[in-house]
């Protein structure tokens, strides 16, 4: 691409950036980095609007998962019997309860628990899964026959049954569960790694970087996993719905977070039984929260891989 | 079906078959509309065959496809006209078009293993076309099949109709693609890059096929290649495009000979032919800048700087019994279930020399190149660098020693060979970084004084390698290769995927480089007028073995084996 009409300055893409530039480049060359950054995500929601949508609505998840618990109308905790089972109101904006809890407040407050365990589980998963994946994609032999077994071993199981047993034999807490879903999530970061770094095992640039003097593990870390990300990224977003949905799901058969504690699964399986009575809103309203927040992270993997994909930045 | 049949192209009317009148095409890009090809005006006379030739970017293949009707979406046919006897392909319905292409009008592609599909037999794929088009009934089609397998000079065509496209050479392959595209006797046929990624002696026995095939029926034929010696020795006549315009139309007798316009003349200097020198590649007011190549003598008597012996290298065969014998044990793995890749070979570099190491695909240079970079173990001989036996050092452990600094390569691929992620600063810092001894401070300045060695300008320091141009990513490898000023660089076909006028500049550019900082080379090259004008010394190899090997001027003036003589015969001689 020789035209000059716009360039880009590089982002922060690159693995170690080089120490600054000695000298200012060519005043038609500058741009402000952030401008840059900021104009190619504009064109990424430009060009598919979903993805502007799916970005309002995680950062609208992120903002109620910060601050939450500062300002809804009500405490999460405080019953009150005397407006049980009410039905939405203005006082009440998705009604109460059984004990008259308001839950509005509860979805609201509840939604930086379900973000942690989602955010957490993934992280771990990420680091683990993906660095596992990437080594026996690149190392192969004997690294990759352990790692690609054990992935088959964990995708043997009905993966809902094994985070029900794992969070059983562990004991109810929060880390469980997050240990749980990172372990049920390992399989699929494992082999998306795998694929990746083995495509990349002979390309050019590996040996290259052999060439000037890099070790397996620099080669890994500073050139291989930096041309992964992008796809990367979209593993991320899609597990991190399923972190959500898993997480809650643990919940509402009674592992996992304890009653009273606001989350999304614990609230759907008390409300459950109220449906038939015809008290609806009960379950509806963190059912829609977790809906919501499912989809947002399912449609955010195409944006995401959009954004840190250098190809799409020209 | 047409409604009409076309009507035979008499002798006496000179309508012509294709005419292509200020044709503009136009893509709809992130940047707005960009204009692939601008008022453009192309015929074709029947029987003809008419070569475009340009560089990338010119828009020669976007010509054919918009002829085909073929562009991808966010391309089209802004203004206009495509006449193809006396039918308007601009106007006529998609139905219309996908009953002529295939039966009137064919294409063949660049990548042959690409163009066909990996998972069905060749002679089902031809049976497909015929099928398609109504050419024959469905109990006579297998005999057709072979039939038109057998006509693009498949030998054992009965049997190779059950092959699958990975069981054939590239060549073969290229033949089964021919086969197709001529399978229901078109009228026209348009080759885009046919024989790019094919060897020499290939290219010539394709070229030779399409042109012999295509002249007994009559057919006319556009020939897409950026190689002007290629189209001039097999076209009637050629058109010269630039940046989507049509620059000079000439018959090819004479456009090597007074080639018009300034840009046919560059590009003509730029094509490597026997008889001149590397400076005479260059534009003349370059050339003339340039001043003549250095050549310093080589020291006699001198140890060499690179001295193999007996190199071998063995892979094993893959098959079910090799495997099945080794988990059993019972016999040990017989010889014959061994491929030697380089079969014992042995020769020298000395220092300052640039030495050619020529053959086709699969004659073990590539695997030669890889042992002697260290990037894999050899089976057996010796390496003996600098009188240091580097050989014996498992590769697995030399990207870290120092003696990496002193070996180093320049890719094939400049595209594939630089991290997409990384700056071309930080491509060239890299090897910097792990294995000079400069302070990070440093690290900058020392980049732009190599990306000014290599005439990198500096504001492209701090693009991507998808924001470079070819030529740009070429001298970023270049750069990270010299930045350890290494003893010997190993050039695995660097000007490969470059434009010829390009290539002429990075050919000049490396014999610059070898002057000035003393390097020797190992160029490695199917191209034989390109090592001619590089290297001191040529070496030849088949089958992983040396077949001749001297100083370049003998071998390439009286070749001694007869491998060298059909590899320099199969070069096409454009009517000088």
């Amino acid at each position: 691409m020789t035209d000059t009409a716009t360039i880009v300055p590089p982002a922060s893409t690159a693995a170690t950036p080089l120490p600054p530039l000695a000298e200012a480049p060519p005043a038609a060359e500058t741009k402000p980095e952030s401008n840059s950054i900021f104009r190619h995500a504009r064109y990424v929601m430009a060009e598919n609007p979903v993805t502007g949508l799916a970005f309002v609505l995680f950062a609208l998840i992120a903002v109620l998962a910060l601050i939450g618990p500062y300002i809804v109308p009500h405490d999460p905790l405080a019953s009150d019997t005397a407006v049980s089972l009410q039905a939405p109101t203005w006082e009440h904006w998705f009604g109460t309860d059984q004990l008259g809890r308001d839950i509005f407040s509860r979805v609201v407050v509840a939604t930086r628990l379900d973000f942690i365990i989602a955010i957490s589980s993934v992280a771990l998963v990420f680091v683990l899964g993906g660095f596992a994946g990437i080594a026996a994609g690149f190392f192969g032999g004997w690294t990759d026959r352990l790692v690609s077994r054990l992935a088959d071993t964990i995708m043997a199981f009905p993966l809902f049954v094994l985070a029900m047993g794992i969070v059983a034999a562990l004991g109810n807490t929060v880390t469980n569960i997050v240990i749980a879903t990172a372990i049920i999530n390992f399989p699929l970061y494992v082999r998306v790694a795998r694929a990746e770094a083995n495509v990349r095992r002979e390309a050019g640039f590996v040996q290259a970087a052999r060439l000037s003097g890099n070790g397996d593990f620099r080669i890994l870390l500073a050139h291989i996993l930096p041309n992964i990300m992008p796809i990367m990224m979209v593993q991320i977003s899609l597990t991190m719905g399923y972190a959500i949905l898993n997480a809650a799901g643990l919940s509402f058969i009674g592992l996992g977070v304890k009653p009273p504690t606001p989350e999304w699964g614990i609230m759907v399986a008390e409300g459950a039984a109220n449906i038939i009575s015809g008290e609806w809103w009960i379950a509806l309203f963190p059912g829609a929260a977790l809906m919501i927040a499912v989809f947002t992270f399912n449609l955010l993997g195409d944006g995401l891989r959009d954004l840190v994909d250098p190809q799409r930045r020209t | 079906m047409l409604q009409a049949p076309l009507p035979p192209a008499d002798a006496g009317t000179a309508l012509p078959l294709l005419e292509v009148r200020d044709l503009t095409v136009e893509f709809a890009t992130r940047r707005g509309v960009v204009r692939a090809v601008e008022k453009i005006n192309i015929s074709l006379a029947k029987g003809e065959t008419l070569g475009i030739v340009g560089e990338s970017g010119s828009g020669k293949s976007v010509t054919s496809y918009a002829v085909m009707r073929i562009l991808d979406r966010a391309g089209s046919i802004a203004e206009g006209s495509v006449m193809f006897s006396n039918l308007d392909l601009r106007s006529a319905p998609e139905s219309d078009m996908r009953d002529l292409r295939g039966r009137e009008m064919s294409m063949i592609f660049q990548s042959p293993r690409l163009a066909l599909n990996p998972i069905r037999k060749i002679g089902h794929q031809i049976e497909d076309v015929l099928l398609q088009h109504a050419q024959v009934d469905r109990a006579a089609v297998t005999d057709k099949a072979i039939e038109v397998l057998d006509s693009v000079r498949i030998a054992q065509p009965r049997e190779r109709y059950h092959a699958y496209p990975f069981e054939l050479s590239g060549g073969m392959c290229q033949r089964v693609v021919i086969a197709l595209a001529l399978a229901c006797r078109p009228q026209l046929l348009i080759a885009d890059e046919p024989t790019t990624g094919l060897d020499v002696t290939t290219q010539k026995a394709v070229m030779d096929l399409v042109v012999e095939l295509t002249r007994e029926r009559g057919m006319s034929t556009i020939l897409i290649t950026h190689d002007l010696g290629l189209a001039a020795a097999y076209c009637d006549r050629v058109v010269v495009m630039q940046k989507g315009h049509v620059v000079e139309t000439a018959m090819s007798e004479t456009i090597f000979k007074q080639p018009a316009h300034a840009y046919t003349r560059k590009l003509m200097r730029a094509t490597p032919r026997p008889g001149i020198g590397l400076r005479d590649l260059l534009p003349e007011e370059d050339a003339a800048r340039a001043g003549p190549v250095g050549n310093k003598p080589i020291a006699a008597g001198a140890a060499p700087l690179l001295k193999i012996e007996n190199l071998v290298k063995e892979y094993p065969r893959k098959g079910v019994t090799t495997s099945l014998k080794k988990m059993f044990g019972t016999t040990p793995v017989p010889e014959s279930d061994v491929f030697r890749a380089v079969d014992g070979i042995s020769f020298e570099i000395a220092r300052g020399e640039s030495v050619g190491l020529v053959g086709e695909s699969g004659c073990g240079k590539s695997t030669t190149s890889m042992m002697l970079m260290r990037l894999i173990d050899k089976t057996s001989g010796t390496i003996t660098f600098g009188g240091e036996d580097i050989g014996a050092i498992p590769a697995k452990s030399f990207a870290t020693l120092p003696q990496r600094k002193r070996i180093q390569m320049v890719f094939q691929d400049p595209t594939d060979s630089l991290n997409p992620r990384f700056t071309a600063a930080r491509a060239i810092a890299d090897p910097l970084m792990r294995l000079g001894d400069i302070p990070r401070g440093e690290l900058r300045a020392k980049c732009e004084e190599l990306a000014t060695q290599v005439g990198l300008p500096l504001q492209f320091l701090d693009r991507f390698p998808h924001q470079l141009s070819g030529g740009q990513k070429a001298r970023v490898g270049i750069a990270r290769a010299i930045a350890l000023k290494p003893d010997l660089i190993i050039l695995d076909e660097p000007t490969a995927a470059l434009d010829v006028s390009v290539q002429a500049v990075v050919l000049n550019l490396l014999q610059d480089l070898k002057d000035s900082l003393g390097m020797s080379y190992l160029f490695v090259s199917h191209d034989l007028n390109v090592v001619r004008l590089l290297c001191d010394r040529v070496i030849v190899m088949k089958t992983g073995k040396i077949v001749e090997q001297g100083p370049t001027k003998r071998v390439m003036d009286s070749p001694q084996a007869d491998y060298t003589r059909d590899l320099l015969a199969a070069i096409p001689h454009p009517p000088i």
